[in-house]
């Protein structure tokens, strides 16, 4: 009986050794792909990295930051690089996120693709400067029932280079359910003249993996780690008249640009259609009121498309879109920024081609 | 002959996935698209045919003569495993084509119960070394032929108007039902001993 429970234990063990042994040397030998060579931008910086690993992760631990929200598992689609050389095949887990347009440029899924052997890779430059930071929670509070204002401290790298308008990524740890780091974009609301914070506004997304950790776990005091920035949403520089349109937590990165505006005294003209559904949704108002009298020409115009009965309205009514009609007369100069949902931003670009302004001109990031 | 007789009885009148209904969770999941269940299917022959004569080795030569056949189960499941990872790393390393193809679909079957099925046939049914390589290409093939088969009817079921309650899962088990009634018209042909 002994005997039989002996040798079993030792068949099993000896069969389980024998071919763990047998991965181990695989993972040397076949899964061993040496040192290979990353060349960015034609050698303006070239990395060795151990192959055999994702693009995106490789890059990573090289401290350079390709925007992903998905963590890597090839469901985002955001962490579009061109791979001029030595990517192989497209894979079919990239096929989905790919158009022709950047198939015919060799755009790849950096998360998909592995480093097998030397590899030569094109790469925004501003990706050069983002980082990684580790930073704590100073503030939150609520702007309105669904959207904190979170405003972080930077730690370690203690200060941040950015431009108004542009967006940071916000790591979101393990907890409860997730048990994988997941990435998301976030504009920050705070000017860059103050380096050594970043103010988030975070709407709440029902069963949202992130908004919901930042709503429901998230406690002053908490570490949290950031990487950017990221983005082209930025203020370009002209005389041209600027018409800014947001709605929701899409105020963020125009606060900042006005911000930005108010420290330059910038002599812009400058009118901002901000939207929301009823009163409660609104906020930052006498921010934005304080605004127009510090900065030389510029004007809000909250509108709200079904205000309440006790809401006691008396500002603008309606769509945003329609709001813009009836307050914008002639656009051919503009430039027109715009921050919010994708459905808001695709109508609204509608209605500014119809005025008048020229589509290279309206710069917009979708939430 | 024999071996012959198997292997057709296993890809027709004894069908793996719609006699033995084994391998159904990937059958459900992968035939949306017939590319993507071609490569599936592929992978799936492969591994059978190779795994069913590397675990009757395993068997033959390794449990029975230590009296420990009750270990069967958890024995083949790690040949299996081990052997599927061994062979995508090697695809992946060697050969890019291969790896597109049939790589990619590797890990999505390690743990496909119509592969450790066929490893457990040819116990009970206690075939020899070649027979067991006929039965498992045959089974794999069958398996394929019927995801394959599938994967074209859901093609069709797209542009087809189904009862809210039978999308999806529900309305793909009955036509494997179905499915399973026509492979029963070879079932006078050969019998799968
Ligand atoms: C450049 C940029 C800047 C951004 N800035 C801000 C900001 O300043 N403030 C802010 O609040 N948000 C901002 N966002 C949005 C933000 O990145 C997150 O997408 C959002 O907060 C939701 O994250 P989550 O993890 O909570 O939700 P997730 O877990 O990602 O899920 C969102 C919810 O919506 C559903 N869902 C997912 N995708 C879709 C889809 N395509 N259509 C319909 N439903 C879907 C999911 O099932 C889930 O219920 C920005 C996004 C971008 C790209
Ligand atoms: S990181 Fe999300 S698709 Fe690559």
């Amino acid at each position: 009986m002994l005997i039989t429970l002996l040798v079993s234990i030792a068949v099993i063990s000896l069969i389980s050794v024998f071919l763990s042994l047998l991965m181990v040397i695989a993972d040397a030998t076949i899964g061993n792909y040496g040192v290979v060579k990353i060349t960015i931008n034609e050698g303006i910086r070239d990395l060795e990295v151990l192959g055999g690993q994702p693009l995106l992760r490789s890059l990573q631990q090289e401290g350079i930051f390709i925007p992903s929200a998905c963590g890597g598992r090839g469901s985002c689609g955001l962490c579009k690089v061109k791979v001029v050389e030595g990517g192989g095949e497209y894979l079919p887990t990239e096929l989905p996120f790919i158009s022709e347009e950047e198939r015919a440029q060799q755009i790849r899924l950096s998360c998909q693709v592995k480093v097998k052997n030397d590899i030569a890779i094109e790469i925004p430059e501003e990706l050069f400067y983002v980082k990684e930071f580790s930073t704590t929670v100073e503030k939150i509070r609520n702007l309105t029932h669904d959207i904190k204002e979170v405003t972080l401290r930077l730690i370690d790298p203690g200060e941040i280079t950015i431009k108004a308008g542009q967006y940071i990524q916000f790591v979101v740890p393990e907890y409860e359910d997730l048990d994988e780091e997941v990435y998301r974009a976030y504009s920050v609301a705070s000017p860059p003249g103050d380096a050594t914070h970043v103010e988030l506004e975070i709407r709440l997304v029902p069963g949202g993996i992130c908004t919901t950790y930042v709503h429901e776990h998230l406690k002053e005091g908490d570490t949290v780690t950031i990487n950017g920035p990221y983005g082209d949403f930025y203020l370009r520089e002209s005389d041209a008249p600027i018409i800014f349109i947001a709605g929701g937590s899409g105020m963020a990165p125009i606060k900042s640009i006005l911000l930005d505006m108010e420290k330059n005294a910038n002599p812009r003209s400058a009118q901002y259609f901000f939207g929301a559904r009823s009163k409660r949704d609104l906020f930052l108002l006498d921010e934005m009121k304080a605004l127009e009298s510090s900065i030389p020409n510029f004007s809000f115009v909250p509108a709200l498309s079904e205000p309440l009965g006790e809401d006691n309205w008396e500002g603008e009514v309606g769509l945003i879109t329609d709001v813009v009609r009836k307050n914008v007369s002639d656009a051919q100069a503009s430039e027109a920024y715009l921050c919010g949902s994708p459905g808001m931003i695709d109508a609204c670009i509608k209605v500014l081609t119809d005025l008048g302004v020229s589509e290279d001109r309206i710069f917009y990031d979708k939430f | 002959m024999h071996n012959f007789a198997i292997f057709f009885a296993s890809i027709f009148t004894g069908n793996i996935l719609l006699t033995t209904y084994l391998g159904m969770c990937s059958f459900l999941s992968v035939s949306k698209e017939l590319k993507t269940s071609l490569g599936l299917g592929a992978a799936v022959v492969f591994v059978m045919a190779t795994t069913t004569p590397l675990n009757w080795m395993v068997y033959q030569w390794l449990l029975i003569p230590f009296g420990l056949e009750y270990l069967r189960f958890i024995v083949f499941i790690i040949v299996i495993a081990a052997f599927v990872q061994l062979t995508e790393m090697a695809l992946e390393r060697y050969s890019e084509g291969l790896y597109q193809a049939l790589g990619i679909f590797l890990p999505l079957i390690t743990v496909n119960c119509a592969i450790l099925g066929a490893s457990l046939f040819m116990v009970i049914r206690e075939y020899t070394l070649a027979t067991s390589f006929f039965f498992g290409l045959g089974s794999g093939i069958g398996w394929a032929l019927a995801i394959v088969a599938m994967a074209g009817i859901r093609q069709k079921l797209k542009s087809a108007k189904i009862p809210p309650g039978l999308e999806g899962p529900g309305i793909t088990l009955v036509i494997a039902g179905f499915m399973a009634m026509a492979f029963m018209g070879f079932s006078g042909m050969i019998a799968l001993t």
